[in-house]
């Protein structure tokens, strides 16, 4: 077990160092191609009309004159030693890890990123628990009553769910609960948990609700299809023969089979997220790590975009080799000599 | 006006500024009437109190006054800080005026106009009650000085004051002596020393850059963290990317202020906020402004136009902004003017003008000087039936030309801007009428001028004969809107916003200018060179931009003012 977690976590860190790779890459080569100078780089970073020699010094201090296996060790650098950063009126610290100062707002990424979490983070379990509760507990009544009413809208709404976009579904919802009923937040209302419960539930339920749906509905038609099998199992009927309680049957040997593809799903959903996540935050005006990736890629802001990519690629690592280590619970029989 | 005879054409006269400013309500008991904030001020108030909330669809370039240039955050830096001088807050043309704020007086030139001399008035505090001297406000031109440190900010001061050599500013040259450039003789005294003369120095003295900074509180790359307060609000709270929150300033003492009224008690401003989001919370009186002045969004436009109701809730001036057409002389058969005429020609007018937004998006210009600033005259050489173009007369100069078949070219417009996109398309079906074929070719508006549109050697190679363009002006003086888009020598090798007009006489004729005391000739100048960029046709202008803004619920005092070219946020209250 020890030697199996070992292994994937050097496999994890590899991932991430070629996901950096790849990702500094798609920002230097691409506009290179294209016949970009160092100075067409630093021209982004300017206020209009700005100088050339403004422009200059600019790229001078970003590092554009490097080359970019230099520029992409120093930022290497930055994360395991940390560095230091010429505010002009002084010197400021970054300790390891440091993903460096963003281009745009010459502040440091990693309390940025840290910070940000705290949001994603909230929106992401406040609404994981809605789609797994919501998705499994449709799923299960679903295939206990196959082909009824309940079993046949659940379904369609479900379809529907998986179908229609976070944007639109976002902004429907918000004019009509939010700004016709005034039952929900307006977009950007956002306070931490740690302040005050019931305000950061309240704010965040129209979030949770709309990205849950996106979820719920795959929850929902993977539980009813697995139910629907172990249902039909000999173990169930031998299950029932014993004369175990109805719901002993369902909970106990149905749906503890019928699980295990959920956790698979649920483990690279909770880890893809930051998907979801992107859309949810850039609708509903939330400060978190999704819209942080928006405004970086539409500034060009390199440290801030390598800083959100690796966290991203980070959670889904982890989120995988969590599912991993999960299946031996779930499931005996692939537990692990 | 000539413009409103044309079929088809919005018959508002342009220019919000034309017809006297007055200080009159236009809504009484919560009638909205649409553009009452236009050349007036909407619900006129003196009242104070209340939070005045704002929402931002982007995030500012910086808070930082020396670091800092886009058009609302120098409308919004005056809440503050306070710069030397200020556009007075007021509706209309009368928001053109320069008052002054620091300073007792507008600037004293000397007779070169190259010395300008300014007394600061005595009792301005920074927010921990430390007087205010001129050598912070020496200061901070020093520092911004330094472009590696503050990259954003306008260059003006770099390029016109007489700099020491080898000077680095305030942080790399520390103990330098420039006095050269800034003198202070003493705590109220400062004096300018510029290398050539320059007679609309004042306008420059109003942006941040000279409002004051404290040398022993300035952190660098973080003072806009917390930027040292001078104005009537100070930073109570600062989350970079994600808002802040202002509230009084307990130093600001209003006998040393004529000019701000400061109503609001608060002032919550978020940063990032989804465009549609914020035309939303517009629309339902959640946010009050929205902070980039950019106006509404195509989303919400079929939403508010068609309803009488929300439409009485917007204010749709004419902007100091123009949109056109590059047409650049270094691409063959361009380099012809009878087939850069032909173009003019044949172009229509009409449907550019709908590509633009048709009523609400402009006004149809035949001069590259925006309706409301001086020197503008209305150019009559292409004029056609209906503005639909004349084809017959394009016929004639591409015949001239020696293109009787039409040619083919390039037309470059920003992807990301659908209006840019229908521009281009509409030229591409009015000059195919002639023969003229022209093909799309959109580039990523971040990479524009840098890389494709304003890089003269990828113009040439990549034939782009046409660029859809647009300008607006950093002052409300023409100067600084032809300037930047009209003198040859400031064309360089990439990151250019005009490459296409190139005239010796006009050149010559700046030089004119800047050294030309009245301001009467300086206009009529101006016009005779707006003749000859439309005339040699290197330019040819489309519509005269205006802005559609949406106000929110329960706003007082509220105006837009010419030099600000938006909601003039050092007046605006709030109901409580």
């Amino acid at each position: 077990m020890v030697t199996y977690i070992i292994r994937r976590v050097i496999g994890a860190l590899a991932m991430l160092l070629i996901v950096s790779i790849v990702t500094f890459a798609i920002f230097f080569l691409v506009p290179r191609l294209a016949g970009a100078t160092p100075e067409a780089f630093a021209a982004r970073y300017v206020g209009r009309g700005a100088s050339m020699d403004t422009i200059r010094l600019v790229a001078e201090r970003l590092g554009f004159y490097d080359p970019v296996a230099v520029q992409y060790g120093r930022f290497l650098k930055g994360i395991v030693a940390g560095t230091e950063y010429d505010t002009g009126a002084g010197v400021d610290h970054c300790p390891a890890p440091c993903f460096g100062y963003s281009f745009i707002t010459q502040q440091p990424v990693w309390p940025n990123l840290m910070d940000r979490s705290r949001v994603t983070l909230s929106l992401g379990i406040g609404a994981a628990v809605l789609w797994l509760v919501g998705g499994v507990a449709t799923g299960v009544l679903s295939a206990l009553r196959r082909g009824s009413f309940f079993d046949r809208s659940a379904m369609g709404i479900a379809l529907a769910g998986v179908s229609l976009p976070i944007f639109f579904t976002g902004m429907i919802s918000l004019s009509i609960f939010s700004y016709g009923l005034g039952w929900t937040a307006p977009g950007g209302a956002w306070v931490d948990v740690t302040i005050d419960p019931l305000q950061w539930a309240y704010n965040l339920l129209l979030p949770w609700i709309t990205l849950a749906l996106l979820f719920a509905a795959t929850y929902a038609r993977l539980t009813r299809a697995g139910m629907l099998e172990t249902m039909g199992e000999d173990y169930i009927r031998t299950a029932r023969a014993k004369g175990l309680v109805e719901r002993g049957v369902v909970v106990k040997h149905g749906l503890r089979a019928a699980l295990t593809p959920i956790v698979t799903v649920f483990g690279l959903d909770f880890g893809l997220l930051m998907g979801g996540a992107v859309l949810t935050e850039s609708t509903f005006s939330l400060n978190g790590l999704g819209k942080y990736a928006v405004d970086a890629i539409k500034n060009n802001d390199l440290p801030a975009v390598m800083g959100v990519t690796l966290l991203a690629a980070l959670f889904v690592v982890v989120a995988n080799l969590v599912v991993d280590l999960l299946y031996a619970v779930v499931d005996p029989r692939v537990r692990l000599a | 006006m000539a413009l409103a005879a044309c079929a088809g054409s919005p018959t508002q006269t342009p220019g919000q500024g034309q017809s006297a400013p007055a200080a009159t309500g236009a809504t009484a008991g919560g009638t909205e009437v649409a553009d009452a904030a236009v050349g007036k001020i909407y619900n006129p108030s003196d009242k104070k109190g209340g939070t005045l909330k704002m929402a931002n669809t982007a995030d500012w370039d910086s808070l930082d006054p020396g670091n800092t240039y886009y058009g609302y955050s120098l409308n919004f830096a005056r809440l503050y800080g306070r710069a030397l001088l200020m556009f007075k807050a007021a509706p209309g043309t009368d928001g053109n005026t320069l008052v002054p704020d620091l300073a007792e007086s507008v600037g004293k030139a000397s007779d070169d106009a190259k010395t300008w001399t300014y007394k600061l008035r005595k009792g301005v505090k920074f927010e921990d009650g430390t007087e205010v001297t001129s050598k912070d406000v020496a200061y901070a031109v020093a520092r911004q000085f330094d472009k590696e440190i503050h990259p954003n900010g306008p260059t003006y001061l770099n390029a016109l004051l007489d700099w020491p050599k080898g000077y680095k500013g305030a942080y790399k040259s520390k103990d330098a002596d420039f006095s050269s450039a800034v003198e202070t003789p003493d705590d109220q005294t400062i004096i300018f020393h510029l290398k050539e003369p320059f007679g609309l120095f004042d306008y420059i003295m109003q942006m941040p850059m000279t409002m004051p900074v404290p040398k022993d509180k300035d952190t660098g790359t973080k003072y806009q963290e917390h930027v040292i307060s001078t104005g009537p609000y100070k930073f109570e709270k600062n989350e970079i990317g994600k808002g802040f929150t202002l509230v009084r300033n307990d130093q600001w003492d209003p006998a040393t202020d004529p000019n701000r009224p400061a109503l609001p008690d608060r002032i919550e401003v978020q940063t990032g906020v989804n465009a549609d989001d914020v035309d939303n919370r517009l629309i339902s009186g959640d946010v009050h402004i929205a902070v980039d002045g950019l106006g509404i969004g195509n989303a919400a436009l079929p939403k508010v136009l068609p309803d009488p109701a929300l439409k009485a809730r917007t204010d749709n001036p004419v902007q100091q902004r123009t949109w056109y057409t590059s047409i650049i002389p270094d691409v063959a058969p361009l380099d012809n003017v009878e087939c850069r005429r032909a173009i003019a020609f044949a172009a229509d007018r009409n449907s550019l003008y709908r590509a633009y937004g048709g009523e609400t998006g402009g006004v149809i210009t035949t001069s590259l000087i925006p309706p409301s600033m001086a020197g503008y005259k209305p150019i009559d050489l292409y004029k056609s039936e209906g503005d639909k173009g004349d084809v017959e007369k394009a016929k004639a100069a591409l015949a001239k030309c020696g293109q009787p078949n039409g040619f083919e070219t390039n037309i470059a417009y920003r992807t990301e801007r659908t209006k840019e996109k229908a521009a281009a398309e509409s030229l591409q079906q009015s000059l195919a009428r002639v023969g003229i074929k022209l093909t799309l070719k959109p580039y990523p508006q971040d990479d524009y001028f840098a890389l494709y549109a304003g890089k003269p050697s990828y113009v040439k190679e990549n034939k782009i004969g046409l660029a859809i363009n647009g300008w607006g002006s950093d002052y409300p003086d023409t100067y600084g809107f032809m300037q930047a888009i009209t003198d040859s020598r400031d064309i360089r090798d990439a990151g250019n916003y005009n490459l296409s007009v190139k005239i010796p006489e006009v050149d010559k004729m700046i030089d004119q200018i800047k050294a030309e005391p009245d301001a009467a000739k300086r206009a009529d100048m101006w016009s005779q060179i707006d003749h000859m960029v439309i005339d040699q046709a290197v330019v040819m202008p489309s519509v005269a931009s205006k802005a559609l803004y949406m106000r929110g619920k329960g706003l007082t005092n509220l105006f837009i003012s010419d030099s600000q070219q938006m909601y003039d946020y050092v007046g605006v209250g709030v109901q409580q």
